[in-house]
């Protein structure tokens, strides 16, 4: 049984829409986000990029559900298909459950979906072999490598067949020659699923490698400073140049010099 | 080859040592360096354990000992552990108890005994809970610290992917998280229950404890140190037992 396609059938519908958003810890003071306005569409790969500590998790962890805005709402479209969750999250550290094998940590979303144990066996299966670990399942999570703990994060997420993959810097604690194959890997699950994927990330080039969206989050407190429809991948030549230079200002807390001719929204390529 | 060998000289250099201490002990009192009445030698404690098993006394002394023993350590571990587990879990409860805690802990099992006659009498169920309270700390404390240790970002993944009530949290993280935590606790009471097992027989619930005492008065020591090791192997053996037990509940840990 292979995962289930989504999306292609409704590409182009909005997943996810944030409406002023606003998150404080102790009300009205000190805001880590306001003002945040978002929509993300059926199939879009979008990289959340920001420098460290801006609030970018924190915005994940609003859409998901775990923290509960101060103001705003968050809309998320889920199909009606049975037995699959509106959304997912890869963490960043895999966060498995040590005290579950590798399958059960996969199922951990299947619990609680009404599937039987055949079909939870199965789906669990099928994500396992599509992040190639299925010959690890019955293995600890101590057993596995950091790459391959964080491929079973992602089956994890992808076993609930979600509406939107949520993925929180989930390569960043790796090293090089592995981030560099599970990014790989990631596009080539995301081109044969056709999902849509939110990525956080702080680097920019990881963000131009993946996404074909980006968002910058910047400030105190934190809201989108840029919306960059990179196109096509491969990401390349001078017009991705030029938008990458500009991201990079953003980044960097600086102004747009380009922001009033092209601050370009989603809604309008 | 070498792991084999490994592997078995612990064993070997744990019995060798035993050898030699009995071997010192029973040239000593032979030597004449320590008094017999002192402190018997070890060829007297077979013949005086013979004769214990003879007349029932051994068998029967035991089969009381346990009775107490099992019975204080699964009152004293189940409560325990079940406080422990539910003040780690719910603040509110955490906050209600810490003070009667405060009060409570630092007072030894042993202190409790005028109650324990007072209110069970010298028998079973007065020994029982002296046993249960001093295990019952012990648990509480384990559980408690164990659930307090957990991963906070467990909670998180939990209530991710669709646990995240408090009876799906208390199943899917805080059990399996802070089992091994539990499972220590419970090993250390399976050893501390067999010292309050004397204590609490001491004053004359009959058992290993009552023994001990009488052989005591009739200055028997070979009979005191029968049952000392009698005790000593009752404990290894329970926590042998024990540790089968924990490693195929904990086969995750490595």
């Amino acid at each position: 049984m292979a995962i289930r396609e989504t999306g292609s059938a409704s590409a182009g519908e909005v997943v996810v829409r944030l409406e002023n958003i606003g998150l404080s810890h102790d009300h009205a003071h000190s805001f880590i986000l306001r003002h945040v306005d978002l929509e993300i569409r059926a199939g879009e790969f979008v990289a959340l990029l920001g420098p460290s500590g801006v609030g970018k998790s924190t915005l994940l962890r609003v859409i998901m559900g775990l923290v509960q805005p101060s103001e705003g709402q968050v809309a998320l479209q889920s199909r009606p298909a049975q037995a699959h969750r509106p959304a997912a999250m890869v963490f960043q550290d895999a966060k498995l459950m040590p005290w579950r094998s590798v399958r059960r940590n996969v199922e951990l979303g299947l619990e609680g979906l009404g599937l039987n144990r055949a079909e939870r066996h199965a789906r669990a299966t099928a994500a396992l072999e599509l992040v190639g670990l299925a010959d690890r399942a019955q293995r600890w999570p101590r057993q596995l490598s950091g790459g391959q703990r964080q491929r079973v994060g992602v089956a994890r997420a992808l076993t609930v067949e979600p509406d939107l993959l949520l993925m929180d810097e989930p390569f960043g604690a790796l090293d090089a020659i592995t981030r560099a194959s599970l990014q790989r890997e990631l596009l080539d699950i995301h081109a044969r699923r056709q999902g849509t994927v939110l990525f956080v990330t702080h680097d920019l080039d990881e963000a131009l490698l993946l996404a074909d969206r980006i968002i910058i989050l910047h400030g105190h407190p934190a809201g989108v400073k840029g919306d960059f429809m990179v196109g096509p991948r491969p990401h390349e030549g001078a017009a991705v140049q030029a938008m990458a230079e500009r991201m990079k200002r953003l980044i960097a807390g600086e102004a747009d010099p380009g922001a009033d001719a092209a601050y370009w929204q989603a809604s309008e390529i | 080859m070498s792991q084999a060998r490994g592997r078995l000289l612990r064993p070997a250099l744990g019995l060798a040592g035993l050898v030699v201490l009995f071997g010192v002990w029973e040239v000593a009192v032979r030597g004449g360096w320590i008094q017999s009445g002192f402190l018997p030698a070890p060829s007297s404690l077979g013949p005086a354990w013979l004769d214990e098993v003879r007349s029932g006394a051994w068998v029967q002394a035991i089969r009381d000992s346990l009775t107490h023993y099992l019975t204080g350590l699964v009152a004293g571990s189940v409560t325990g552990t079940l406080v422990g587990l539910l003040c780690g879990a719910l603040p509110v409860l955490d906050g209600l108890l810490s003070g009667i805690v405060r009060v409570l802990r630092p007072i030894p099992g042993l202190a409790w005994v005028p109650f324990a006659i007072l209110w069970f009498g010298l028998n079973t169920a007065g020994a029982t809970f002296i046993i249960a309270i001093s295990v019952f700390w012990i648990n509480f404390y384990a559980a408690y610290g164990a659930v307090r240790a957990i991963d906070p970002d467990l909670y998180e993944v939990a209530a991710a992917f669709g646990h995240g009530g408090f009876r799906a949290r208390l199943r899917t993280v805080v059990l399996p998280a802070a089992s091994p935590g539990v499972l220590d606790g419970l090993r250390t009471g399976i050893g501390q229950a067999w010292m309050s097992v004397v204590a609490a027989e001491l004053f004359g619930v009959p058992g290993i404890g009552a023994r001990m005492m009488q052989a005591s008065s009739l200055l028997a020591t070979d009979l005191v140190v029968v049952y000392m090791l009698t005790m000593a192997l009752l404990y290894a053996v329970t926590d042998m037992l024990f540790m089968l037990v924990r490693r195929r509940l904990l086969g995750w840990q490595g």
